[in-house]
């Protein structure tokens, strides 16, 4: 009866080939590349006092609006200064820590909210589900920019202000999406084979579910990381976000608009370190759909 | 046998699904009973109700829809239908184990085999390190798994299919239940690997006197089986038999008919003789004998009037009008 005689051989090979494996997706560009570009901004947020040349709000009107060192401005202000005459280079790695921090809470709270809606209501269906979907179906449908502005009116802009906003209507995306894939493995037979050796309603979603749908919220999440700050930018933009003078990458392409045409270098650069996060987070987040898809990975 | 108690003793179950059609009688009145360490087999074609049988008795009956109305449940003498759900969660896994038909899914591919087996036991006996551990390395034993030390890291993905059904057979027996229902366990897999499964079944049966409720619908793999065998046909039981009788002797028509079905190698025969005609809409039932419509025996009074349980012997019973007459 014993057929495993051929057995630790097998074993050995898979274990001496799984380093090398675990190395290999450093040479994948399109994980490599957004892990470094995302490593680079959290540390220069985290680092900012370390790093930053200037105070970010320290203004120079004898300074002002001069041009990035590469494109006939001095040394003193790598990448210039804007119209009051703070360094926008400063300004961009002390707005990191907003724009970063923003879109980390909202995707804690929208995720967890989201995902917890998304397996109570695939789990339950029912009337639950039709509610919950309803209101779900509500919160797709509101224009969320419009939200904020109210609430960013009534409460005032402020950083929670900004966090609450945008948490507001963004779960709706992770309970749709956690819905689907709950409703699948609603009827698995895996899971029939927890509820037969006697597991609760509560225990099936957390240890028998969830660990399911990992996968895709972990998707949706590094996907979201650029709208996020996209909505943040929008909100700061039209003066709903983080009130100034404190430096966020939305507001400072804000401050800018008006002398685009005479000095594009002040939102020219928050707008480059915008659209790097967007990517980075895009790109990480195909790279682990790609990874995460069971198929693929048994390759 | 008659001074020994029946381990479950079902009375009267009725398990219907309400549907936006009508109501869907898939169990219908079934009652048997399943004496310790004795294995039951039911039998009969796709829809005939052994599956939704097997899930009433574990409370499981598919939601939305699916409700029993009716009947007893007696387990070691504890009305399962009276239990709170709390209390009815006990009993899964722990006394009552269940084997579904398909082990490619029934395992969770994100846990490994390890983890799974002792989920029951973490549950039921709140079972922790070596102990835990060892009571896992048991029950892969008991199911003739080779290396089951190693075995436990696996996940599921890594095994094949013959080795995930012994698995999921593991986790059926690692509390050690009572009784153990047996859902077409062997489908899913080729015939050899079949041939291994089942006498591992067979053998994990000597070794921890389990009851068995063996449900299929291969009259051969029920033969070998099975002290016992129920014939379902249309949410009821129409013949309850000890194996050899059935198959020697069977009463009813569906029964002969599925007898006469069955290939055999000791007889020459053209062509294999079949029941005419579709088992009934269970939505509108013909009043009367269920199978009547395609029965070859069928006389006025089938069509009429239902007919009961006619015992023909001790531990024989058909429900036919021709029998009682």
């Amino acid at each position: 009866m014993d057929v495993a005689l051929g057995r630790p051989e097998v074993l050995v090979d898979v274990a001496e080939r799984r380093p090398a494996r675990r190395w290999d997706i450093f040479l994948q560009l399109n994980f490599c590349i957004p892990v470094i570009v995302l490593t680079i901004m959290v540390l220069g947020a985290i680092f900012a006092p370390l790093i930053a040349p200037y105070d970010p709000l320290q203004t120079s009107l004898s300074a002002r609006l001069a041009p990035p060192a590469f494109a006939g401005g001095s040394e003193a202000h790598l990448l210039g200064t804007d119209k009051l005459g703070r360094d926008v280079l400063s300004r961009i790695i002390y707005g990191a820590r907003v724009s970063l921090s923003v879109s980390l809470l909202v995707i804690l709270i929208t995720g967890t909210i989201g995902t917890t809606l998304g397996i109570i209501s695939g789990y339950f269906g029912g009337w639950l589900d039709s509610l919950l979907m309803r209101v779900t179906d509500v919160s797709l449908a509101f224009p969320g920019i419009l939200i904020a502005l109210l609430l960013a009116v009534t409460l005032g802009p402020s950083f929670t202000t900004v966090v609450l906003a945008i948490s507001l209507l963004g779960w709706a995306a992770y309970a749709r999406l956690i819905r689907g894939e709950v409703l699948k493995l609603r009827n698995a037979d895996f899971v029939a084979q927890a509820r037969i050796i006697g597991c609760s309603p509560g225990r099936i979603m957390l240890t028998h579910i969830f660990p399911n749908v990992v996968n895709p919220l972990l998707i949706l999440a590094t996907l979201s990381v650029g709208l996020v700050i996209l909505i943040e930018s929008a909100l700061s933009y039209l003066g709903a976000g983080i009130p100034p003078p404190t430096p966020s990458w939305g507001s400072m392409v804000s401050d800018g608009r008006g002398l685009i045409d005479t000095a594009w270098w002040i939102s020219f650069f928050p707008g480059l370190a915008i659209g790097m996060v967007v990517l980075s987070g895009n790109f990480l987040g195909d790279w682990l759909r790609d990874r995460l898809d069971p198929r693929l990975r048994q390759i | 046998m008659s001074a020994a108690q029946p381990l479950l003793q079902v009375e009267d179950l009725r398990t219907h699904f309400f549907t936006r059609r009508g109501v869907v009688k898939a169990v219908d009145g079934v009652s048997f009973s399943v004496m310790p360490g004795e294995t039951l087999g039911i039998v009969g074609e796709s829809g005939s109700g052994k599956t939704m049988t097997s899930l009433s008795l574990l409370r499981l009956v598919p939601q939305p829809g699916g409700r029993i109305v009716g009947g007893k449940i007696l387990f070691d003498g504890v009305d399962l239908l009276q239990l709170s759900e709390a209390e009815m969660r006990e009993y899964r896994g722990s006394k009552i184990a269940m084997i579904l038909q398909d082990p490619m899914a029934s395992l969770n591919p994100v846990y490994t085999v390890g983890e799974q087996v002792a989920e029951p036991l973490r549950q039921h006996q709140h079972l922790s390190g070596k102990a835990l551990w060892d009571q896992v390395t048991e029950a892969l034993r008991l199911l003739r798994i080779p290396s089951p030390r190693e075995r436990l890291q696996n996940y599921p993905h890594q095994m094949s299919g013959g080795m995930r059904q012994r698995v999921v057979g593991g986790i059926a027996v690692s509390c050690l239940p009572k009784l153990i229902i047996a859902d077409e366990p062997t489908t899913a897999l080729d015939a050899t690997i079949q041939a291994q499964y089942l006498a591992h079944l067979k053998d994990l049966q000597r070794q921890t006197n389990v009851a068995m409720i063996f449900v299929s619908h291969d009259f051969g793999i029920v033969g070998r089986m099975c002290d016992r065998v129920a014939v379902m046909y249309a949410g009821r039981i129409v013949e309850t038999a000890s194996v050899r009788d059935l198959f020697n002797n069977p009463q009813h028509p569906y029964t002969i008919g599925l007898v006469n079905s069955v290939p055999r190698l000791d007889r020459k025969v053209e062509r294999l003789s079949s029941i005419e005609g579709q088992p009934p809409q269970l939505l509108n039932l013909p009043p009367g004998c269920r199978f009547a419509p395609r029965c070859y025996a069928v006389f006025d009074r089938c069509r009429v009037e239902e007919p009961p349980d006619f015992a023909t012997s001790d531990d024989h019973a058909a429900a036919c009008w021709r029998v009682a007459s």
